[in-house]
Formats: structure tokens, sequence, C-alpha cells
């Protein structure tokens, strides 16, 4: 029996996005595979092993490293998220009014500059900073995360804001609620999707940072992510894919989590 | 009297104030830790360098010169910095390989997901998200495992009898090419997928019983249709590819530079931190000529179907 035209389908499309779909996931789980081998060389299989993850544990710098990763995440995904919601209320629902396309420019700038070019910016102003006030904490990192943050949580919040209905506003304000009253128990139940899809989005975006933080943080400041790209320098060790495997599992964890979040609601 | 028109300005000009207020956190964190900075490199390409980084406060235009010429340390004269060209065509070439690769292997893939079910489609989406957000350098160090001398590609290989001896594909501009593809695949899927999924596939009917062949309705109807997705994804590919650091450096060794190592060894051990400065504003430059070219696309493209 002959195939069904289909009106939809194009030849060798299917077999493309196949082989596509393969090819994205060959490399993490080739990484993943050998993260469980027994060998020191990566590549020749000896036999299942958790002997890397278990290296990787007693490492003092990873633990360390790993730590820092998720405090200047969690503290620069929540200042992000608080500021972003501001500015998302603030710049949402409202008849076009001056300086509002500058906003958002200016909260995007970010998105828009490399990478390289903002983290040279950085290093420049901080070690400036630094010279000046002799402080050289977390807070430079913090800073900076916080900022390339902020367009990621803004966007989803600014999505969410845009897709309700005024008029619930407006009905609490006919119920006479203040305006406090009315944003605490109207607006911010609605708007909590977003906002958590948000600070989920800044503490991924925050924990996987490499290039800002290599050139912001001070010594010993080491955050997973480059202290794996100063062992990867200093030739591969086999327990870098044990800890690439957890931090995968990790961020797999939260992307899921927040995947399943955001299709129940809607 | 208050008239009613003027207790509405100035409940207007009251919201626009707290609107002000509620958005200055935001603005003032951007402004300190991401636009300011930059108004400061532009700043520095301007200064002398100092001895040991940094820089002294001397105005020179030194830097400039030497983003595409270079000076002979004997006679003086002036020539093209050979080694800045290399690396600023490398890195444009590379990232526009990087594009044209995602788009022949984005564009399939995002037609397959927007061609799917609808209650599907989500799952496919979520398949191509997930690599996204995984650490970056944990992507490129996996690709490294396929492309080493005792890697995947390599044991394959001679696995199958096709060569005797490992080929030598890491520190190669195809393995930063393959690393950059690999890693921005998804950006350029997702914005391809978001303009697919709003083809009415009624005008691809239509095509076809006006008897056009398969190719002229992916060649005449859906091409043109997704032209706003094309250009979106392009953009989202070819500014990040511009300024890798992480995949030129893991996988490219030591001698396949792009611009953004070039600036950092500025950084490091050059210690010249005004042409560093110099080099990021010229890729600055590079990726707002890109952007103006997506703005213009995009307005045009909006002005034809309004």
């Amino acid at each position: 029996m002959a195939k069904r035209f289909d009106v939809r389908q194009q030849n060798g499309f299917v077999t493309i996005a196949m082989v596509c779909f393969f090819l994205l996931y060959l490399p993490i789980g080739t990484l993943v595979v050998f993260a469980f081998n027994d060998n020191e060389s990566l590549a020749i299989w000896k036999g299942f092993s958790l002997r890397w993850f278990h290296v990787a544990w007693n490492y003092t710098l990873v633990i360390e490293s790993s730590i820092r990763s998720f405090q200047i995440a969690a503290v620069a995904a929540v200042l992000a998220t608080i500021t972003a919601t501001m500015a998302a209320l603030a710049t949402t629902r409202t008849k076009p009014y001056r300086g509002l396309t500058l906003k958002y420019a200016f909260i995007n700038q970010p998105l828009m500059v490399p990478e390289i070019v903002t983290a040279v910016a950085l290093l420049i102003v901080f070690s400036r900073i630094k010279i000046w006030t002799g402080y050289s904490g977390l807070g430079y990192l913090i800073a900076a995360h916080t900022a390339f943050c902020i367009p990621f949580a803004y966007l989803p919040i600014r999505a969410r804001l845009e897709s309700m209905d005024l008029s619930l506003e407006t009905a609490a304000a006919d119920l006479y609620a203040g305006k406090w009253q009315a944003f605490r128990h109207v607006t911010l139940p609605l708007l909590w999707p977003g906002i958590l899809a948000g600070l989920m989005l800044a503490f991924v975006v925050s924990l996987d940072d490499v290039v800002i933080t290599e050139f912001v943080k001070s010594g010993g400041q080491d955050t997973l992510p480059t202290f794996m790209l100063g062992q990867i320098r200093r030739g591969v060790t086999p327990e870098i894919n044990a800890i690439s495997t957890v931090f995968l599992v990790l961020s797999i964890g939260i992307v899921t989590a927040f995947f399943f979040f955001s299709r129940k609601r809607t | 009297m208050a008239t009613a028109k003027e207790i509405a300005d100035k409940a207007e000009s009251n919201d626009i104030r707290s609107r002000w207020l509620l958005s200055a956190p935001a603005l003032l964190i951007v402004f300190l830790a991401a636009l300011g900075p930059l108004l400061i490199v532009v700043v520095y390409s301007f200064l002398t360098p100092g001895n040991y980084g940094d820089v002294k406060w001397q105005f020179s235009t030194d830097a400039w010169v030497s983003v595409l010429l270079q000076r002979d340390a004997f006679d003086d004269t002036l020539s093209f910095a050979s080694a800045h060209l290399s690396i600023f065509w490398r890195s444009v070439s590379l990232s526009a390989m990087t594009t044209i690769l995602t788009l022949i292997f984005g564009f399939p893939t995002a037609y397959f997901i927007a061609t799917r079910p609808e209650h599907r489609r989500d799952i496919w989406l979520f398949l191509i998200t997930i690599p996204f957000w995984t650490n970056l350098l944990i992507r490129t160090f996996a690709m490294q495992e396929v492309l080493r001398n005792d890697g995947l590609i390599n044991w394959l290989l001679q696995l199958l009898r096709i060569t005797d001896h490992p080929i030598q594909l890491m520190y190669t501009n195809f393995a930063v090419l393959l690393g950059m593809v690999y890693v921005f695949l998804p950006l350029m899927v997702l914005p391809l997928y978001a303009s697919m999924e709003k083809i009415d596939f009624r005008l691809i009917e239509a095509g076809y019983d006006l008897y056009a062949t398969r190719f002229q309705v992916l060649r005449r109807i859906i091409v043109p249709l997704v032209a706003p997705g094309i250009v979106a994804g392009s953009i989202l590919v070819f500014i990040p590819s511009l300024g890798a650091y992480v995949t030129p450096r893991v996988l490219g060794g030591g001698t396949n530079l792009m611009i953004g190592n070039l600036i950092e060894l500025q950084f490091g051990q050059g210690r010249n931190w005004p042409l560093g400065a110099a080099l990021s504003i010229t890729l600055m430059a590079i990726v707002m000529v890109a952007l103006l070219f997506y703005v213009r696309n995009m307005t045009r493209s909006d002005g034809s179907h309004g």
C-alpha cells in the first residue's frame, strides 16, 4: 500500500532531525559513560567503577568551588529575580511612556554584548575598585552575576505579566483593596509561576557562567566551572568526567522540574 | 478646584514616577555592572599600557593603530598586523560556517518538531533545550571526549580499520567548528521552530494543488514564511560564535585562537590592556553591525506582512 501523501512531510527532513537529536546527545552520553570507567586513560574501557566520583568527592577544591558556585548562584538569582520582577511590573501593562523603550534596551543589554567584552570591562572596573577599597570578597562576582542574570529573570516574568488580565486588579480595586493589598492578594499569586521560572533560569545561567567569573574572580575564588577550566588546561584528569556528570544530572534535574512545572500550569 | 483632566494627569504622572522607582534597582545594577564598565573600556582603549598590566593615564591611539597595523621594531614602518587579521578572519569565517551548518541541521529539525502533533511538540522541544541548559564548558569538554586521539571518533575509525593510527582532530579549526555547531545548535532550532509553528499549512497544500514539487514548495513557500526565524536564529548563533572564548580555548588549543582568546591574551600575558580594550570595542562594533542588519530585516518583514 502506498503511503498517504502528507503535505507536511518533506523529503529527508525526519532523517536529518533524528541525526540531529542523536548527535546532540552523543557527546554528553560518551562523557557520562566514561565517568564510570575504571581506568586512568579516559578512552579505554576497563570496567564499571565509581572511583572517579570518589576521587572528586575527596577533592576539597571541588567541594569548595561547588559550594561557592551555589552560593553565588543563589544570591545572584534571588537579587536578579526581585529587581527583574519590579522592573517587569514597571514596564508592562501600560501606555507607552517616555523612556520605556530605553528601559527595555537597558535591561536586555547584557544579552547583546559578547560575554568576553563584559568580562574584560568588569576586570578593568573591579580591579580599580579593589585597589581603592581593598575589598576582594565575593561581592564583585555576585554583582556581575546579578547583572547578567537580570534579563533572563526579566523575560519570563514579563511574558507572564503580559498575558495576565488587568481586570482582576481593577476588580480588587473596586472592592476597596489598597494598591498593596491588590498586589499581594491578586497580582503576586497570578505572577508566581513567572517569577519561579525567572528564578530558575537565573540560577542555571549563573551556575553555568565561565567567562565572566574567570575574569572577575580574585585568587582562591574558583567556581566549579572555572575550576574545571583550569583542570582541563592542565591536562585532562578522569575525575573531571565524574564532576561533569554530577553537574549534568543537576542541571537536567532543574530544567526538567521547570518543564513539568510550567506544563502543569498551562 | 481641580478638573477631572488635572486629576487624571496627576494620577498618570504619579504612575510614571512609581514605574521609574520600581525599575530603578534593575537599571542601576545593569548600569553599574554591565553598561557602565563598557564605557570605561572605550576610555581604556585610548590610554598607554602600564608596565605590569593596567594602564598609564596618558592619551594614546597606539592601541587602535595596532588593531590593524604593526610597527616594525627596526625601522618603525607600519604594515598590516597579519596575526590579528588572521584571527579576525578565522573568527568571522568560523562563525559564518557555524551559522550555516546549524541552519542546515536546525531547519529540518525545527520543521520536524513543528509538524508533530501538538501534544508531542513540547517533548521534542524539551529534548532540544536540555543540552542547551547544560553547562557550556561541560558540553565543550564532552566534545573533547569525541575528538581526542583516544576518543570516540578515532576509536570507531580504528575499529572499522579505516585507519591504523589516530587522526589528529583536536586543536584544529575543524574541532572548534564542530564544537561551536554542537554548542549553538539549540539557539538556531528554537527561533526557527517559533516561526514554523505559525505556518498555515493550507498555503503549502495550495502549492501542491498548483503542481509545485516538494522542493519548489520548500523554496517558494516554506523558506519565505520562515525567513524571520532564519534571520533571528542566524543572529543568535553568529553573535556568540564571534565572541566565543571557551570552545576555541578547549578544542582549539593555543594555535586556533579567536577574537575572544586574543582579547584575553592582551589582558593576561600580553599585558597590553589598551590593545585588549580596542579589540573588545572592535568585536562590539562587528556585533552591532550584525544586530543592525537584524533590526532592519525585522522591520522590513514586519512591514510587508502588516
